[in-house]
């Protein structure tokens, strides 16, 4: 490019502009990494729902660029009653006398059957979810925190979410339970020690 | 029983997770399974994307300075849509790295991000040295653009200029936004991200939804693209923030694309090459009189710019309350206010999150309050930016320059190599020229 060079170096008020422009905009630049380079330095960050602020408005299951979403429910089995009669289980109308009429299906809160009922012994059952299954709309978690000890509750599962910039479902949460959380501690559960 | 179905009929104390049914003493040797979450992702493929980056970036200044060819530079821009666009879902990008930037700045609670440090970072240090090459064959959304930008129409030029400031308005607003912590807008209204991650393929739920979600998201994505068939690169030219910041950046920049790679002979055949209008005509010279008219309204507009940083400067204070509307504390504040004195009766989602946490609603007052002030400031800050970019504007249309040849505009070219192959000087370097000598 040998017209660009001469008129690069031929001095005029342009290119003085043009030179005094590059060295500002240089300083800039650099200034802006060092002080980035200062405040930053993490792992990077990741979405994780705060199960305190969770009011399960079911946006999770339909807000996530993910179909199915990330969200999904995670039971902290050490809280759990072992209830016989699980109101995150069985749907409200459900009468345990009246079970050998009413079909299965009919009778279960969740809609995709994700909750797995297993008999243990006396009157306590074991529930677990059936991750493949759960769409993350916190049906089941509302049933057990008002009428149980509220075990159940809604996570981000990381080897799912792809973790976009601005979470599409935190824009939607109207609880603000969303947050920023460090990658090398990547949950909030509940009856576990790191709660951030 | 009886006490079991009373226990359950009771009210639901507003105390969450309270122990009702406490764990059961097993005598069958039951073991409580431990809780399995997975682990987060392994991020060697962030690492990764720093490195597509910065090889792209590189081989699309080398393709557009040196070796001269559009055609490598589309490969490469289909590269890059595939590879950034379509595989990583247009997420990190360099456009969205600006409001992780502003919020690190301004918010010492929030690290930021390696990647998005260096997405931020390299593609400016790049334009200082060679010009917006970044635009041309590594941004994502730039080249769904150039893509279907298959019959471009010519923009006049008082309109270009005149969108081309909403660029800037938009960089301001997303740095308020973002360094407040309301909202990070450049994500939430991304048209294309939408289109990358083929969410009508995967989300027939969201479909269902009208504005909710991504259908919105969808809808705008479309939109540009239809547009984007007749005008080229819409987005880019009128909306970008990061491409406001490089149109700053080029002007200065070290080396830059010429449309010719040797001297121009003023055939005028690149004229109407650019479909974003970036390619500078020579001047001839003005009779005295008008230069006269130039000073004189160049006079005024230096007079001028004052009142429109203190108009701006007022326009945005105004502004700064609602704005912090946008703000989730802010919304919560007014909600449970209303809920308090009675103007509203019953709850709703945004203010059942706050029952549920407890707080004395003072304590919620007093944070909202704050986040207020600093939309106040914030607000009034973005006017004056908003005044500046119009008044500098203005005098630049107004200054006269000298120019012999036929040049690319340094801040609005994109690099993209459109116009080299209508120059003969570079169809004679190329020895495609028909009836010429091919060898001296």
């Amino acid at each position: 490019m040998p017209t660009d060079n001469d008129a690069n170096n031929k001095i005029t008020r342009r290119n003085l502009f043009r030179k005094g422009g590059l060295a500002a905009g240089a300083t800039v630049v650099t200034g802006t990494a060092a002080a980035l380079a200062t405040k930053g330095g993490s792992d990077g960050l990741v979405w994780q729902i705060d199960p305190e602020k969770c009011i399960q408005c079911g946006n999770c299951a339909t807000y996530c660029v993910l179909d199915p979403s990330a969200v999904k429910c995670v039971h902290a089995l050490k809280l759990c009653g072992y209830c016989d009669l699980c109101f995150a289980y069985f749907s409200p109308g459900f009468e345990p006398e009246a079970s050998i009429e009413v079909p299965a299906v009919e009778s279960q809160l969740c809609p995709t059957e994700a909750i797995k009922r297993r008999w243990i012994e006396g009157p306590h059952y074991e529930y677990t979810i059936d991750e493949e299954l759960c769409i993350g709309c916190g049906k089941c978690i509302k049933g057990c925190n008002n009428f149980g000890n509220g075990s159940l509750f809604l996570q981000v599962m990381h080897n799912r979410c792809v973790n976009c910039n601005e979470c599409s479902i935190a824009e939607a949460c109207p609880s603000d339970a969303f947050q920023r959380v460090p990658a090398d501690h990547p949950y909030l559960l509940k009856g576990e020690d790191h709660q951030v | 029983m009886p006490i079991l179905v009373a226990l359950f009929l009771m009210p639901a104390p507003s105390a969450f997770g309270a122990e009702r049914f406490a764990l059961p003493k097993f005598k069958s040797g039951y073991e409580l399974p431990p809780l399995h979450v997975p682990p987060a992702a392994s991020d060697a493929l962030e690492y990764l994307d720093v490195a597509a980056l910065a090889v792209a970036l590189a081989l699309a200044s080398y393709l557009a300075l040196r070796a001269r060819s559009r055609r490598a530079l589309w490969v490469l821009m289909a590269a890059s849509l595939a590879y950034f666009g379509f595989y990583r879902g247009g997420c990190i990008c360099s456009i969205g790295a600006i409001q992780n930037v502003a919020l690190a700045l301004l918010d010492n609670g929030y690290a930021i991000p390696f990647t998005a440090v260096a997405f931020f970072v390299i593609p400016l240090a790049v334009t200082l040295l060679f010009g917006r090459t970044f635009c041309a064959a590594v941004c994502p959304l730039g080249a769904l653009q150039d893509i279907v930008a298959v019959r471009p129409v010519r923009v006049p030029a008082w309109l270009d200029h005149g969108l081309g400031l909403l660029a800037y308005v938009y960089l301001g607003a997303a740095v308020l936004f973002a360094a407040t912590g309301a909202a990070f807008l450049i994500c939430e209204y991304d048209p294309f991200v939408a289109i990358f991650r083929l969410v009508p393929l995967t989300r027939p739920n969201a479909m269902m939804e009208a504005f909710g979600g991504s259908t919105g998201m969808l809808v705008l994505g479309a939109g540009f693209v239809l547009v984007g068939l007749f005008i080229a690169r819409p987005y880019c030219r009128w909306l970008c923030p990061y491409g406001a910041i490089l149109r700053l950046l080029s002007r200065a920049s070290k080396w830059h694309v010429t449309i010719t790679p040797d001297e121009c002979v003023h055939c005028t055949l690149c004229e109407d090459a650019c479909p974003f209008n970036a390619i500078q005509k020579p001047t001839t010279d003005l009779p005295r009189p008008d230069r006269l008219i130039d000073r004189r309204r160049l006079a005024l507009l230096l007079i001028l710019v004052p009142l429109l940083l203190a108009g701006g400067g007022c326009f945005g204070r105004w502004l700064g309350e609602p704005f912090s509307r946008m703000h989730f504390t802010v919304q919560q504040a007014q909600r449970v206010r209303l809920e308090e004195t009675g103007q509203i009766t019953g709850t709703d989602d945004i203010s059942d999150a706050f029952y549920k946490t407890q707080r004395p609603r003072e304590e919620l007052y007093a944070e909202a309050d704050a986040i207020g002030g600093r939309f106040d400031i914030g607000g009034t800050l973005l006017g004056v930016w908003v005044g500046l970019v119009v008044a500098v504007k203005l005098i630049h249309l107004s200054v006269y320059r000298t120019r012999t040849d036929y040049e690319p505009d340094r801040a609005t070219c994109l690099s993209c190599g459109r116009c080299f192959k209508y120059c003969p000087v570079e169809r004679k370097r190329l020895k495609t020229l028909k009836g010429e000598p091919t060898t001296p």
